[in-house]
């Protein structure tokens, strides 16, 4: 068939004999709510919608720098690395400050220096990198594949959050294990889940999926999967399959 | 060599390769030539009775020195993280709870706390939802720890304390039981408070394990402490200092065996550790018997915290006022196990259009989370648990990151195996305490 059918047209109403929407692939399920960018609601998308809620559109607004003071150590820390970081003004995009935390947005070809002035200075003493790990910011962000790390000062009790983009295509940002020892599996977990390449790592090699695995699981493209499960009779799809609100 | 059932062996391209599944150690070796090949390379696990689960370590062994030690995870990796990203955010918790399934309090308090740091309402958690938070935890770390003893010792040859322990922790169990429903992975502690309220009968058990576990204590101290096997196997055994640890990343007893008393409930304080009173017992050795020694400490520690806490506990709600964030809380245990209370299923069915609403749209879609990220870490029977959350603005949690203390703590098996002896990277690995559900998640 040719003419596509009165459901798949916008505003088409819904038809008897239109197939199922979210029964198939498609369903709202299939990607997590923003990945379409806030796109319809109760999870509508495309034919189906009789209610003009599948044409609503939510805007995602940028991540805006926060500006001064920021309160608490957070001007502390940023004036000791802006004093003991040279390459301060280029290296950092932005600082950001929301529920009491301290983002500082680098630039992931400058990620390693920064680490390593945020341990080796006196006055910010970062000794304990706490946790990488990654987020994918697909449809919000051109550089999509965002690398976080927590840093903790045991001395000052200070918590610091560094976030470095990078796309897909280019996933490329130096790795800080030569800094930060811990950052080892946490950087080869990155790696393993949303494909980013950390340069200079001992050996960046899958950690928790199996070596031949295609794909970084992560990813918010990366769909969910699962087999239809057998219940009292009936057949209870995959979670991404299943019809779900939003 | 002679029986084919012990040990198989078939040419490879990187060597003679042996597959050996019990027998005689001397039958095995005796099959490589002791002078073209010096070292051998032995791959433990992932499936070996002291490797504390799916843990596969790969030892280059010259004689009965490790040479080189790297370890494999990853047998257990089930997608939690990735599975949230496809429920509501009061369903995370049933997820988060089986990650390290030795301490899933710990667990879902920290995903708990995340959420409601990103909901803006970590103030209005009500007191004695945050006492019971602590009490549970302590409990929970109790457990933890006695199962950390009871394999420890079982695995460097101390079979009784391997029953005494379990036996304790099947009581901490048992209270779990009373209190959530449920034994282990309970789901009790939600974003915004807890699931239900502690019963009474609990509260006298709990005071009767306070009567009873210093004596058990007591009893495994006698059992161990002054027993030369346990203290051969386990002084100077796996030394990691603390430099050694922070670049490690290490948290939790194993820093502070070393020495540097570095423990979340006192130096960034939530659930309102601060007004309790508590030390932070450290050991300057940093090896195998340090962190027996800190750890039965550590249990000392949380029975007089569970103590604070039951004699704080005053009645009042255990979730926060708004209802919307409270919903799933509405729950009672019935015969068949948790679920809506009667009570809340007549109001909705039989008097109240508007409830039944409300119910829909919370049970189908959930609340939304106002956009952002967050990290919160406690002090988890291992170490920072840290939980990195984003979310977009929606329903669902956009990413939810578990920074898990077996996953990182794991990474120090090289620095403490390389260079000793085969029967103590056992003794040194245990002595991490890792839980294979937490570090593959």
């Amino acid at each position: 068939m040719t003419t596509p059918a009165p459901s798949e047209k916008p505003g088409g109403g819904v038809p008897a004999q239109a197939p199922p929407v979210g029964a198939t692939s498609g369903a709202p399920a299939e990607y997590p709510p923003a990945s379409t960018a806030g796109r319809g609601m109760f999870g509508i998308q495309g034919s189906g919608d009789t209610s003009g809620f599948g044409g609503l559109v939510r805007p995602r607004r940028e991540v805006e720098g926060s500006p001064r003071p920021y309160g608490g150590y957070f001007d502390e820390v940023t004036d000791a690395l802006e004093e003991a970081y040279p390459a301060f003004a280029d290296a950092v995009e932005k600082v950001v400050v929301d529920r009491g935390e301290l983002t500082i947005h680098v630039r992931p070809e400058r990620i390693a220096e920064v680490c390593q002035v945020m341990r080796d200075d006196l006055s910010l003493r970062f000794e304990l990198c706490s946790s990488v790990s990654g987020a994918d910011y697909l449809g919000a962000d051109q550089r999509r594949l965002h690398v976080v790390y927590h840093l903790t000062s045991m001395t000052y009790r200070h918590r610091v959050r560094l976030e470095a983009a990078v796309s897909v295509e280019d996933p490329h940002l130096p790795s800080v294990t030569a800094i930060y020892p811990t950052a080892d599996w946490q950087e080869r977990e990155a790696y393993d889940m949303f494909g980013v390449v950390f340069d200079g790592h001992p050996a960046l090699t899958r950690i928790l999926m199996p070596d031949d695995w295609e794909g970084h699981p992560q990813r918010k493209d990366y769909p969910l999967g699962g087999v239809p499960v057998e219940y009292k009779g009936a057949e209870i799809p995959p979670p991404d399959r299943r019809r779900s609100y939003q | 060599m002679t029986t084919p059932n012990y040990a198989t062996e078939r040419e490879t391209t990187e060597g003679r390769v042996f597959t050996v599944t019990g027998g005689d150690w001397d039958t095995v070796v005796s099959g490589t030539d002791p002078i073209n090949d010096e070292r051998i390379v032995v791959n433990m696990g992932p499936q070996h009775p002291s490797t504390h689960g799916v843990l596969r370590l790969i030892l280059e062994l010259e004689g009965e020195t490790v040479r080189e030690a790297r370890s494999v995870i990853g047998y257990l990796h089930t997608g939690i993280e990735k599975n949230l990203e496809y429920r509501n955010w009061v369903q995370g918790t049933t997820f988060v709870t089986r990650m390290d399934y030795l301490s899933p309090i710990f667990n879902e308090t920290a995903y708990s706390l995340a959420v409601e740091k990103l909901l803006g309402i970590t103030d209005e958690i009500t007191e004695r939802a945050n006492t019971i938070r602590v009490l549970m935890m302590e409990l929970n770390r109790i457990s933890s720890h006695l199962v950390w003893l009871a394999t420890t010792g079982m695995e460097l040859g101390a079979i009784s304390i391997m029953l005494y322990g379990f036996r304790e922790r099947e009581y901490i169990l048992d209270i779990f039981e009373m209190i959530t429903g449920l034994r282990m992975n309970m789901a009790y502690v939600r974003p915004g408070g807890v699931a239900q309220d502690v019963p009474d009968e609990a509260i006298v058990k709990i005071r009767e394990f306070l009567k009873m576990m210093p004596k058990r204590l007591k009893e495994y101290e006698d059992l161990l402490s002054g027993q030369p096997i346990w203290i051969e196997r386990t002084k100077n055994v796996a030394v990691l200092d603390v430099t050694g640890c922070v670049a490690l990343g290490v948290t939790g007893p194993v820093l502070r065996s070393a020495g540097l008393a570095w423990d979340l409930r006192k130096t960034m304080p939530y659930c309102g550790y601060e007004t309790y009173e508590f030390d932070v017992p450290t050991h300057p050795d940093g090896d195998v018997w340090g962190r027996y020694l800190v750890r039965l400490a550590e249990i000392r520690e949380s029975l007089k915290l569970v103590e604070q806490a039951l004699d704080r506990l005053k009645p009042g709600p255990v979730m926060v006022a708004d209802r919307k964030i409270a919903w799933p809380a509405q729950l009672a245990i019935g015969v068949d196990g948790m679920g809506n209370s009667l009570e809340h299923v007549a109001k909705i069915m039989g008097q109240s259009m508007e409830s039944l609403i409300h119910h829909f749209k919370l049970v189908t879609e959930g609340f939304r989370v106002p956009p952002g990220q967050v990290y919160v870490a406690v002090e988890s029977p291992r170490g920072e648990l840290g939980v990195h959350a984003v979310s977009d603005g929606g329903t669902r949690p956009y990413r939810v990151h578990y920074r898990e203390p077996s996953f990182v703590n794991l990474q120090a098996i090289p620095a403490m195996a390389e260079g000793g002896l085969i029967a103590d990277v056992i003794a040194g690995g245990a002595s991490l305490d890792p839980v294979m559900g937490g570090c593959d998640r």
